[in-house]
């Protein structure tokens, strides 16, 4: 909150960034986290919104709170820019707790859902606005909100008023205005929902481009799964008032912990069926829904008999005419819809048990020679370490 | 989508049938189109209650008060045969510029009230008073109402007076309706229905009733004085009616909410966030409600104080009620040359008089107006 100590983080911050950049310290023991969210609880009356969250941010990370609506992750976004107050528990901004303090001595800033530029301001004058309440000098001022403009490429917009600017303009000169004073932590809230296809892409990479340049913490609400993959180092899945899981991209496509983080990010199939041996090297898994015996390439250790969850990505699927040797993992049915997507195209395949399974094929070639047909009778397999066994 | 294609099939057949005749060409463009027909109505609704009623009046205030019925001279007046009729200048000094005969060479009468657009004027200039003619109108614009209007300080102080007493009514309305509108734009949504309606309620009863009911609230044995008395504040009755301070509590109760509801409908829409957004980029709150909230409300401020300040430069009722002798505003004045002086072109003059004086802020009303529309749009 004091210049100086700005000044001095922004320091810090340069001989930090490409230790935080290159490494993730999030698996270092001993990294020290720059926000720390401990077991914050929000209620409103009998409702709780946030429910026990317990957090660690690492400096000039870019993390996703991931979720659907009512789950609790734009309350808890808004308990750190300090537009609410815990219920109970601690956040903690670079070391100081933040209780009790208000939005307007907050080192974070926000970026809101609907913009909120200040519609009788111009461009420019928006941009000044948070230096303005500094009281840093006029020239200074100036010199900064020109640099940001740059940064943002609204340069020529600069004496434009809001109204007189698009949808993707807009929300540059709200990025520009949230980053001007240099936040410790940076909260975005639907950073690019109200943006259309084509431009919320492209806006995705300008977004990582400016907070690699600028090394400042960003922490993004998206309800939007493809977004939260993109853009972050980290994401937090969220769901009724708790995280469910937190890791990398990868890590939450790839290794959900449970069925509504798999199927929450990304499509799957999920079958359900009961562990019949658990060896540390394999697990086997009879399902009625696949009508098949599952093998999973690694141990899980679990009771037998345990009742369990297969989940297969739609891409980790293949579909041949031919039947193929193996007996486990292999499934047959009827292929039901197709759809083309261009690149790509996704076959339903109605298995004899009843079951539909999503299955999505990469287009290599452009001929349709090869092509399934409606109507065909096709097996479907995975690889022994496609699949992910759920337990909840 | 078959309407649109039949309606622009049936456009497409007019034109290309226009094309082959010419004449028929001519008829369509006189016919006015939809979109004009739409635009016409407002046009006329104002042509018949704004513009002839102006003219009327206008025309009253250039003619001269005489005993008669009506008790006006016509400005355009059918002369015998052969004689050309001058007006006769009451004040020799300056009879050129306030008066002036027009007279016409036409020999059709058409002196009915309210036509004053027969004579052509660059005739006259042109031909001047012709000496011999059979038969014709002469016009005569008498400007020395208006004169009057300068040459008496009456007038000037009662439309000072007025002009003060307005403003500091719409001051005090706005002082008043700013909190009453903030609070009902920030209450809950199942509090604001009842709030406004509160607000709108006294409208259902007619407002010279309650105006009479400050009469029963102010004079010497009303309530505030029985009240006061009965506490034993004072002895004797405050002398609060026929006072000019009876004429602002009648003129903000009744215009209070003229400024709340414009107050309130630019305060009920502004965006929220945009007061968490300022205090997010470290403005207190207070400072986010000067640059944020007072800016973004200043249209409501300007619509409410002109729904305020223009109905009460003309008010006539609330000081002819509660108001006493020295509460002196422009609308009694204006009754009383009509009624009391029976001086109808005097009061003409007046009327036409507040009217100018009213267009300056209607003229920034709609400069402000315009400008709103361009921020929201």
């Amino acid at each position: 909150m004091d210049r100086a100590d700005v000044v001095e983080g922004n320091d810090r911050m340069a001989d930090a960034r490409p230790k935080t950049t290159h490494q993730e310290p999030w698996r270092d023991p001993n990294a020290r986290p720059y926000i720390e969210i401990q077991n914050v609880s929000k209620k409103f009356g009998d409702f709780v919104a946030v429910n026990d969250v317990s957090l660690n941010v690492y400096r000039g990370e870019l993390f996703s709170l991931l979720g659907g609506s009512g789950c609790g992750k734009t309350t808890l976004l808004r308990m750190l820019a300090g537009f609410e107050e815990p219920t109970s528990g601690r956040i903690l901004v670079d070391g100081i707790d933040m209780a009790g303090i208000p939005p307007y001595l907050r080192p974070t800033n926000m970026m809101f859902q609907s913009y909120a530029l200040f519609p009788h301001m111009s461009v420019e004058q928006n941009v000044a606005f948070g230096l303005k309440q500094d009281g840093v000098a006029k020239a200074q001022v100036a010199k900064r909100v020109a640099d940001m403009l740059d940064l943002v490429q609204l340069r020529a917009f600069a004496k434009r008023k809001p109204h007189q600017l698009s949808g993707g303009q807009r929300q540059r000169v709200a990025l520009a205005r949230s980053l001007i004073k240099q936040p410790k932590l940076l909260l975005l809230d639907e950073p690019l929902g109200a943006l259309d296809k084509k431009l919320r892409e492209a806006t995705q990479f300008e977004l990582m481009n400016i907070q690699h340049k600028l090394g400042i913490t960003f922490m993004v609400v998206t309800h939007d799964q493809e977004e939260a993959m993109t853009l972050s180092s980290r994401i937090g899945v969220m769901n009724a008032g708790k995280i469910v899981q937190t890791g990398t991209p990868q890590e939450i496509y790839e290794f959900p912990n449970s069925k509504f983080v798999s199927d929450f990010v990304g499509s799957v199939n999920m079958f359900e069926g009961v562990v019949i041996e658990d060896e540390p090297e394999y697990v086997r898994i009879q399902s009625d829904e696949a009508g098949s015996r599952l093998y999973i390439g690694h141990g899980i250790s679990c009771p037998p008999g345990a009742r369990v969850w297969v989940a297969v990505r739609p891409e980790k699927i293949q579909i041949t005419r031919d039947k193929p040797v193996e007996d486990d993992n292999r499934l047959f049915g009827t292929v039901l819809e197709i759809a083309y997507m261009g690149d790509l195209s996704v076959y339903l395949v109605r298995l004899d048990t009843g079951k539909s399974v999503k299955v999505t094929l990469p287009n290599q070639v452009r001929s349709a020679e090869q092509r399934l047909l409606w109507d065909d009778q096709v097996y479907l397999t995975w690889h022994q370490t496609a699949a992910v066994v759920l337990q909840s | 989508m078959p309407w649109g294609e039949w309606m622009s099939s049936g456009t497409r057949f007019i034109n290309l049938l226009a094309d082959r005749l010419p004449p028929l060409r001519w008829l369509l463009r006189l016919l006015p189109s939809g979109r004009g027909i739409v635009i016409l109505v407002p046009y006329l609704w104002l042509v018949a209650f704004f513009l002839i009623p102006f003219i009327i009046v206008a025309k009253i205030s250039l003619s001269e008060s005489v005993t008669a019925q009506p008790p006006y001279t016509e400005i355009v007046r059918r002369v015998a045969g052969g004689q050309v009729s001058f007006a006769a200048p009451e004040k020799p000094g300056n009879a050129a510029d306030t008066t002036g005969a027009v007279p016409a060479a036409t020999t059709q009468t058409s002196s009915a009230q309210g036509s004053v657009d027969a004579p052509d004027q660059s005739a006259e200039i042109k031909g001047g008073p012709p000496e011999d003619v059979s038969g014709g109108f002469y016009v005569k614009f008498n400007w020395d109402n208006y004169d009057y209007l300068f040459s008496d300080a009456l007038y000037f102080k009662a439309a000072k007076n007025a002009v003060f007493t307005a403003f500091i009514s719409t001051v005090i309305c706005l002082l008043i309706g700013v909190p009453m509108a903030y609070g009902i734009a920030r209450s809950s949504t199942a509090w604001r229905g009842t709030l406004l309606m509160l607000i709108i309620l006294p409208f259902w009863t007619s407002f010279l009733i309650r105006v009479y009911a400050w009469i029963g609230i102010l004079k010497n044995n009303g309530i505030i004085n029985n009240i006061l008395i009965w506490l034993g504040v004072i002895n004797d009755p405050l002398p609060m009616m026929n006072t000019n301070f009876a004429v602002f509590i009648g003129i903000v109760y009744s215009y209070l909410p003229f400024m709340i509801l414009p107050l309130y409908s630019t305060l009920e829409k502004m965006d929220l966030s945009l007061l968490e957004a300022a205090q997010d980029l470290g403005c207190r709150p207070w400072k986010a409600f000067l640059q944020i909230t007072v800016p973004l409300a200043l249209p409501g401020v300007i619509a409410g104080s002109m729904l305020v300040f223009i109905p009460a430069v003309g008010e006539y009722v609330i000081p002819e009620l509660l108001g006493g002798p020295d509460s002196l505003m422009i609308g009694r004045v204006l009754s009383n040359e009509f009624f009391s002086n029976r001086d109808w072109p005097v009061a003409s003059a007046v009327a036409i008089a507040i009217l100018v004086l009213l267009v300056i802020p209607i003229v920034v009303f709609q400069y402000f107006q315009n400008r709103q529309q361009e921020a929201t749009t």
